[in-house]
């Protein structure tokens, strides 16, 4: 690899852009026309070239839609806030309860524990649309319909199966003598979990917890049927771009890049210790 | 202090039973080695007396104490496992730590107890270190100051050896009796290597199939092994083993080796007549003078040269291969025609259909419990 020459250099960065370049078009398009305005978005054929403004991102943060009916209100920020707070709730009762469990799947062979957590998983087989029309009618006796305390339970369907699996695997991966040394050394079972279990198995709980993020996140169908506007996330919310003036290209583009930006930051930032997650599981007993 | 005795224990894994019905005592400071091969269930009954495995059936007991049901935690032993088990997120200071933290010491309690027991097997310099960095001698000796540093008063060795290279090995079969001796801990050692065994073991219990085969020192397995499976384990260069029929005659008890009367002395009267195997060990034999009587011609096939000793293969006139060692220096033939003969005191009789030793006298059925 040392004598790689200079034209082999050039030629594999070429292929590397035009490989970043397909992938990340879209998102790079979307990223421009969120500074472009309803005109420019449509003029045929499509310009490179355009004076920005970020006259779109004014709109969502103050929450005044200018079209040409007039002013409306939207509640972007309130939606993005939705997000964030569904998101990040539903993620964390999930690992609070789905990594506990994990590790007795994982370590525990109990009668039925298999038919549990397969139970567990074959909620994410069915489709959403079936399980809403029953699930409404209970949450709207139960009371629970629009409220965040709802919406986090049913978005456990989404986050609790997927964390129960992923972070399982990761516990049957560690040598159970490294426990049972822990255990003999004199310590709990409930202190070898969590000095031993839980940091070994951190990389793949970190994972996990992305993963169920970001699926709970870029969820829709749930949040349409199960929240009115003021706990709508960001994925419904959207749906108000679409406005009896035409469709707002440029303030949906710019509520895009919005509303991936913590996914896109969480996934830079847990990065770090995915990769380290993967050099320690390198290490034999 | 602390003995350890093991009452009809039996242990199943699904239909297979792993151990059966296996009563042991060891003693109060004593080592005893299991020994036997992979599969005989020696790592199972150690993790049982450690209390990481429940047993099916069975008590154990610690010091006195019945400990079957008590979890791992509060038994007090120490253990090395065979693949270290070391922690890899933690240093190895923080790896021997553990049993101290556990019981609450001081901080400079713990350091100064980590500090000693790593000066003691020579890896203070590498304290710092993650087990990732360390090598596998390292590792070896970070996972036995680990079941050391508490001082428990039981000792469970579990192949601590097997990975580690061959120098290191020998160096530490030297060491480790002494370093367990001056612990005055009771000590279960596992070992498939039966020179370990020899050296570490007060007693040596041979296991295969969930049972204990025979249980007694070093020397009474090497001299008075109960099978022919346990004679072939024990030595090296390995018994010779040769079917033979014993007859009488006015001198005594003698088999026909070679068409040559071999006489042996002790050989137990219910042997006679019986379709036996004949275990002479290598260094039973020697090189004998042609006219000696009892003496059986051979041709010299090989010779190895293993510095302290000479090993010779010779054939005898009916095709039968026969190890011969002698010390170096002692009279013997490297080639050609010549004549062995045997020490008639130290050749073993086994029963041929059984495979058992004829006349063994401290043998005992062991399915039902305890070795004399």
């Amino acid at each position: 690899m040392e004598h790689t020459s200079l034209l082999e250099r050039i030629l594999r960065g070429v292929a590397l852009t035009l490989v970043v370049i397909f992938f990340m078009f879209p998102i790079l398009w979307i990223f421009m026309m969120s500074f472009q305005t309803n005109e420019t978005i449509l003029r045929i054929p499509p310009q490179l070239i355009f004076e920005p403004t970020l006259a779109n991102y004014t709109a969502l943060i103050t929450g005044k839609l200018m079209t040409a009916a007039g002013t409306l209100d939207i509640a972007f920020m309130r939606n993005l806030w939705n997000s964030v707070f569904l998101s990040v709730t539903s993620v964390a009762v999930s690992l609070l309860l789905g990594v506990p469990a994990a590790y007795a799947f994982a370590r525990h062979k109990f009668r039925g524990s298999e038919d549990i957590a397969f139970t567990l998983l074959s909620f994410k087989f069915a489709p959403a649309l079936l399980v809403l029309l029953p699930l409404t009618l209970y949450f709207q006796k139960l009371g629970l319909a629009n409220t965040y305390f709802g919406l986090i339970w049913v978005y456990q369907l989404i986050c609790l199966p997927l964390i129960l699996w992923i972070v399982r695997g990761y516990f049957e991966d560690i040598p159970a003598d490294i426990e049972y040394a822990y255990r003999i050394g004199g310590h709990s079972w409930f202190a070898t979990f969590r000095k031993i279990a839980l940091p070994l198995a951190g990389p793949g709980i970190a994972a996990a917890g992305l993963l169920a993020f970001i699926f709970a996140w870029n969820n829709f169908v749930f949040a349409l049927v199960l929240a009115s506007a003021d706990k709508q996330p960001v994925t419904v919310g959207a749906l108000a771009f679409i406005t009896s003036s035409g469709i707002q290209y440029g303030q949906i583009s710019a509520a895009i890049v919005l509303s991936i930006t913590p996914t896109l930051a969480l996934a830079l930032y847990a990065q770090r210790y995915l990769v380290e997650g993967l050099s320690l599981g390198a290490v034999k007993g | 202090m602390a003995s350890l005795e093991l009452k009809n224990v039996v242990k199943r894994y699904k239909s297979q039973t792993v151990l059966d019905n296996l009563s042991l005592t060891v003693a109060d400071g004593e080592t005893l080695v299991l020994f036997g091969p992979s599969g005989a269930g020696k790592t199972v009954l150690l993790r049982l007396v450690a209390g990481v495995i429940d047993p099916d059936e069975g008590r154990i007991f610690i010091g006195g104490e019945d400990m079957t049901d008590v979890d791992a935690e509060f038994r007090g032993v120490g253990m090395a496992f065979q693949n270290f088990a070391l922690f890899p997120h933690m240093s190895a200071f923080d790896n021997i730590a553990t049993p101290l933290e556990a019981k609450r010491s001081s901080p400079s309690a713990i350091k100064a107890g980590v500090e000693s027991v790593a000066k003691l097997l020579k890896i203070a310099h590498v304290l710092s270190h993650k087990p990732r960095a360390l090598s596998n001698g390292q590792k070896q000796r970070t996972a036995l100051a680990r079941a050391l540093v508490g001082s428990p008063p039981l000792l469970l060795l579990d192949d601590p050896l097997r990975n580690v290279d061959a120098k290191l090995r020998f160096e530490m079969r030297l060491e480790l009796p002494r370093l367990l001796a001056d612990r005055g801990a009771t000590v279960v050692y596992v070992t498939q290597d039966y020179k370990e065994a020899m050296a570490l073991g007060d007693r040596i219990a041979v296991m295969s199939q969930g049972v204990i085969r025979q249980l007694g020192t070093p020397e009474q397995i090497y001299r008075e092994p109960a099978s022919i499976e346990i004679a072939r384990l024990f030595g090296d260069p390995t018994i010779n083993l040769l079917d033979v029929k014993p007859a009488r005659d006015a001198r005594g008890v003698y088999v026909g080796l070679s068409n040559v009367q071999v006489h042996l002395d002790e050989a137990p009267e219910t042997a006679i007549g019986r379709d036996c195997v004949i275990g002479l060990r290598p260094e039973a034999l020697h090189f004998a003078e042609d006219n000696e009587p009892g003496a059986i011609p051979v041709t010299v096939e090989a010779e190895t040269p293993l510095n302290e000793k000479i090993v010779t293969l010779v054939r005898t006139v009916r095709g039968r291969e026969i190890l011969v060692s002698r010390p170096a220096g002692a009279p013997g033939r490297s080639e050609g025609k010549a004549h062995i003969a045997v020490d008639g005191k130290s050749a073993l009789l086994f029963d041929q259909a059984s495979g058992e030793r004829i006349g063994a006298k401290n043998v005992v059925k062991l399915r039902n419990g305890e070795a004399a």
